[in-house]
């Protein structure tokens, strides 16, 4: 191999006296894919953070190609060619693709103060032409689809003539097919020369896309292998340490008793693409339902939890029909939304706040919340689901996404529900938090809770369900028992609509 | 341990989280009121009857910032406070003059109070227009309407029972205006604090979208944050009236300004989901006390005007958090 293009050699920083780097290395070679995993916590987006400036480290040196570079701030970060991807928050959504690309560093008339509008955009053309995409630089940003902005965010930072690229999640909010235009275009900046560190939690892809793989666990790199011939277990190993298993392996719960279904879905038809649905849920099931990205999965959840009504077809839960979503609440109904920070969390209140949010009617006497009552059951949230926090008057932000996504699903089970949707509940969760979430959800079902979970992963859906509905062209094309289902191939074949066009695969 | 601090995120985790920032109204009222002592203690701003004086001239500011802090928790804002607590004043005062006993008064002027709540709650959560605006016309509104009910006329009101009551009494020696006060921000605390619809409030404001998904019907909270607002407005109006024996159509001209300085002094997020009516209390007093003191001073309005202003961007900016 030859000499590393970026080095980073015995990086150390501690926050306080609390230690989260110790002398981590890290190296990337020049048109190397190196993916960087760990848990929540492990330290990869400290790291991260070093490199691209925002924190500085205390020990340790950084080199690229072979000169020492001294990281003091973001903009020296940027003088050394390093650019960190963010997914769409860093555009403006007013401003056009190539005001964005050139924002705060507009090229000028000669000797004017004003903007050379036609160099600006026949810059970013030639920019986007070379990553071979076709979007119009002159298009306002909040106008194009999600899986766009992180290319003009690219391009953005070619225009920078960055080296090393640094992607944190780059896929989580992309559809199937944005997925693989990105994945094109990783390929396609690697042939140029470009080095990425590609930071996911998501294993089939990093194997897919990546030369070689550094996993860091406790703020130590515990290791670093070409993909080529890594296996996913192998991973998972590395990032919880040896003698802990995943609990994200399916596990057949039997067959559940022939108890008759608590939901019904009748031939529901929303105004966006869900033509014709029917299925059933029985208590104690746990059912998948796999689609591709805008197929209407999100909306036949929050049609059952009555927050959209439905063209046509019905919703009986109970015997019972819905009447919107104090009913469904009222009646045993809960969901754990599909991005927690917008509609999961209020994020400046303490995991307290949060826990009780759907539970005040519960410690509400007359019309004083029994603080005293509701903090046992506060505690036993965080203790039951291994929320690590100080305590419960930790504001949310500062939780890891896993933990956050602990307290959404916590304040719901202190409900004690009856029907739990989850809608993609591990996006962002690092593997330790999701088997912890898995096994929770099981025990729940165990003891009777009837569950409809929604992912993009199959890989999850095939961990957790007893049984996946396939919805494809706005109907539940296939109702499969998992036991029946061999592989994630097989799945994903089906959500594709066995191989046929995917008619529906519009980009969200 | 990890764990927390890299999710923290953000640089200079400060270990022992003592959020000075928090208590910045409390250090600054204590500040300007040991300033005042020093320098004009001998002229009496020491006194129990000048510091009576400031809790009297702040009454109706406190009233309707309690209630402010409630809309502004809530991630709103309500102009129309100031020309409401006229308008309430004039029909307490007209209702009276017709001969009519003086609960009724109040029972009328309350529900002018109301009625007006009513209205901005209706356009800004069923319409959906926002608060901003709705009460900005609203306030344009009112205030036209306080000039038409009796042609800009003074109303005067002899009923010596209510002036007692709303403005002018003492208990023991303590101004009718300071018990109203103190009860209303002890009230307003209890509710905010302690009650179902205080923590809907704050969670309405805090995340609007996740309160709707936790089951809380936001529209329906923050109506009753605008209800409460005119009825506080309307209180207010009534004090204003009962002290000066008095009902006029400018009364609360710049009135709903200075509550939301309370408001924010007192370190409410002026964005929401963050409330405190003690701050705002103590936010209003700091607002009252500098002015009295800068008038015992000597100082004129313009200058008092440009000191006040100045020192309330300050004790802002203290209050602000690093980097937030």
């Amino acid at each position: 191999m030859s000499s590393p293009f970026l080095q980073m050699t015995h990086i150390g920083k501690s926050f306080g006296n609390i230690p989260v780097l110790r002398r981590v290395s890290f190296d990337l070679q020049k048109a190397e894919v190196h993916a960087l995993m760990g848990g929540n916590g492990a330290g990869k987006s400290t790291l991260m953070k070093i490199l691209t400036g925002v924190y500085t480290k205390d020990t340790g040196t950084i080199s690229i190609d072979g000169q020492t570079v001294d990281i003091t701030d973001t903009a020296a970060s940027e003088r050394a060619g390093i650019a960190m991807i963010f997914q769409e928050f860093s555009l403006v959504p007013t401003l056009t693709v190539a005001q964005n690309i050139w924002l705060g560093r507009e090229p000028r008339l000669p000797g004017t103060p004003f903007i050379n509008n036609a160099a600006m955009v026949r810059q970013s053309r030639l920019i986007l032409q070379e990553l071979g995409v076709d979007i119009d630089p002159e298009a306002l940003v909040g106008s194009l689809p999600v899986g766009f902005m992180q290319i003009v965010e690219i391009a953005k930072a070619l225009s920078k003539q960055a080296r090393i690229l640094v992607m944190d999640e780059p896929t989580s909010s992309l559809s199937e097919a944005e997925t693989e235009a990105l994945f094109d275009l990783v390929r396609k900046l690697k042939s140029s020369g470009i080095s990425i560190v590609y930071i996911s939690h998501r294993m089939a892809e990093i194997l897919t896309i990546c030369d070689r793989v550094t996993v860091m666990r406790d703020g130590e790199t515990v290791m670093t292998e070409p993909c080529a011939g890594l296996s996913v277990a192998r991973i998972v190993e590395a990032m919880l340490g040896a003698g802990h298993t995943a609990s994200f392996e399916w596990q057949d719960r039997g067959d559940r008793p022939a108890v008759p279904p608590i939901l019904h879905v009748r031939n529901l038809r929303l105004a966006s693409r869900v033509q014709d649905v029917s299925f059933d849920i029985r208590p104690g099931e746990i059912v998948g339902l796999a689609g591709l990205m805008g197929s209407g999965r999100t909306e036949i959840a929050e049609t059952i939890f009555g927050r959209r009504t439905a063209v046509s077809g019905e919703v009986i839960f109970d015997g019972q029909p819905l009447r919107g979503q104090a009913d469904a609440i009222d009646r045993g109904i809960a969901l754990v939304p599909e991005d927690r920070r917008k509609m999961g969390l209020v994020l400046d209140h303490s995991v307290r706040d949060n826990v009780l949010l759907p539970n005040l009617a519960r410690f509400t006497r007359h019309f004083f919340v029994r603080d005293a009552e509701a903090l046992s059951t506060v505690t036993q949230t965080i203790r039951d689901l291994k929320i690590k926090t100080d305590g419960p008057d930790k504001l949310s932000r500062l939780l890891s996404g896993g933990n956050q996504q602990k307290i959404v699903l916590g304040k719901w089970l202190a409900r004690d529900p009856r029907l739990l949707i989850l809608d993609e509940p591990t996006i962002g969760v690092d593997i330790g938090a999701k088997s912890e979430i898995v096994a929770t959800v099981r025990a729940m079902a165990d003891r009777g809770m009837a569950v409809l979970v929604i992912s993009s992963e199959l890989e999850e859906l095939m961990a957790i369900s007893d049984r996946i509905l396939v919805l494809h062209g706005g109907r539940i094309t296939q109702d499969l028992n998992r036991r029946t289902v061999a592989s994630e191939e097989e799945l994903h074949h089906a959500i594709q609509g066995h191989g046929h066009r995917a008619v529906d695969a519009i980009p969200a | 341990m990890q764990s927390k601090v890299t999710a923290t995120g953000r640089s200079t985790p400060s270990l022992p989280d003592i959020q000075w920032q928090n208590y910045i109204v409390y250090i600054f009222f204590v500040v300007v009121l040991g300033f005042f002592a020093v320098m004009i203690g001998d002229k009496g701003f020491l006194s129990v009857t000048n510091l009576f004086n400031i809790a009297r001239t702040t009454a109706m500011i406190t009233v309707i910032a309690v209630a402010m802090t409630f809309i502004i928790s809530a991630g709103e804002l309500d102009l129309s406070v100031g020309s409401t607590t006229a308008l309430a004043a004039l029909i307490c005062a007209l209702v009276m003059q017709a001969g009519y006993p003086w609960p009724l008064a109040v029972v009328a002027a309350i529900a002018s109070g109301l009625a007006v709540g009513c209205l901005n709650g209706v356009f800004v959560t069923m319409i959906g227009i926002p608060s901003f605006l709705v009460t900005l016309g609203m306030m344009q509104f009112i205030r036209g309407l306080d000039m038409r009910v009796t042609y800009t006329n003074p109303i005067s009101i002899s009923n010596q029972t209510y002036n007692g009551i709303f403005g002018s009494g003492y208990v023991f020696g303590v101004p009718s205006l300071l018990i109203w006060s103190v009860v209303i921000a002890l009230l307003g605390h209890v509710v905010l604090k302690y009650t179902g619809f205080g923590r809907e409030i704050l969670a309405t404001g805090g995340n609007r979208q996740a309160a709707e998904y936790s089951g809380i019907k936001t529209r329906r909270v923050k109506f009753y944050a605008f209800l409460l607002s005119g009825a506080a407005a309307a209180l207010a109006g009534m004090l204003y009236a009962g002290m000066m024996q008095t009902a006029r159509f400018n009364f609360g001209e710049g009135a709903e300004l200075m509550a939301i300085a309370a408001v924010i002094l007192g370190g409410t997020s002026l964005f929401g989901g963050k409330g405190t009516i003690l701050g705002t209390f103590a936010g209003s007093l700091l607002i009252g006390t500098i002015n009295n003191g800068l008038i015992i001073m000597g100082l004129d309005v313009s200058e008092q005007m440009m000191i006040s202003g100045a020192i309330i961007i300050v004790a802002v900016a203290f209050g602000k958090k690093p980097g937030a």
